[in-house]
């Protein structure tokens, strides 16, 4: 007799990535978490960073260059507008299903009650401050921190 | 599917405990439901909730998800989960009678 798995109780998602493309999936797998009481921290890095970040949120593009399921050569991906176009496009497709701008997201997945940190090594890196972030940031944390804030989650790497 | 004696009233389940007609709802269903996912007593903020959940679900013909809970019925997505802890969406369409939602966010 086989016993049932047992269920996630929590996860702790990083992202690393700045593209529109990149960061959607974890934002989504952070509010899903929340959705079926899932306990969620999220660690934003890198590039990852500007999802949080007061000025960019908003702007975030889809990069349709080095991206080979845009299905689109990289001399036509590299035209000035064609990134802004293709996440206008994105962005209308999204807001179909009722899935809100990064900006929004942030704040809808923050009132879940997830936990968004900032890296701390990156804060470093680009001289950012706690105000270059949007108020839902928790706190800027190291990788130790992050660890620790992670005790019994699954990592979750995008 | 199942049927099961809710409130006296004979009510077709999935096999996950939601209700597959939502015609069959009524209030007292509502209070039992919601007792069965440990909610012990619906205030008048959890009937905010469900009275636009059926509204809009009866309109749309599908339950609203969390944020056109917050931009069309004006309720704030932090008291959504604190009425609904642990599954929000979930709960509060099957506290209202509808299926368990199928959508991402």
């Amino acid at each position: 007799m086989s016993e049932k798995p047992n269920k996630i109780e929590k996860v702790s998602i990083v992202i690393s990535k700045g593209s529109l493309d990149g960061v959607y999936p974890g934002l989504i797998m952070a509010n899903g978490a929340r959705m079926e009481g899932i306990e969620a921290t999220v660690f934003f890095t890198f590039f990852g960073l500007e999802a949080v970040m007061k000025k960019r949120a908003h702007k975030l593009k889809v990069a349709t260059v080095g991206n080979p399921a845009m299905h689109m050569p990289t001399i036509l991906g590299s035209i000035p507008g064609m990134s802004s176009f293709a996440t206008s496009m994105m962005k209308k497709e999204m807001e179909k299903i009722d899935i809100p701008p990064v900006d929004e997201f942030i704040e809808m997945i923050s009132d879940a009650g997830a936990g968004l940190y900032a890296c701390k090594a990156t804060v470093d890196m680009f001289h950012l401050t706690q105000d270059d972030f949007l108020p839902q940031v928790d706190s800027v944390i190291n990788v130790g921190t992050f660890y620790e804030k992670s005790a019994g989650a699954q990592i979750i790497f995008t | 599917m199942a049927i099961k004696d809710i409130a006296g009233v004979q009510i077709e389940l999935d096999d996950e405990g939601f209700m597959t007609n939502p015609e069959q709802w009524n209030k007292d269903i509502a209070k039992a439901l919601a007792a069965e996912e440990g909610i012990s007593e619906l205030t008048d903020k959890h009937w905010e909730v469900i009275n636009f959940v059926r509204q809009d679900a009866k309109e749309k013909g599908q339950v609203p998800t969390i944020r056109r809970m917050n931009k069309v019925g004006g309720i704030a997505t932090k008291e959504l989960y604190a009425l609904f802890p642990n599954g929000p969406a979930k709960k509060a369409a099957k506290v209202s009678g509808y299926p368990k939602p199928q959508d991402c966010v």
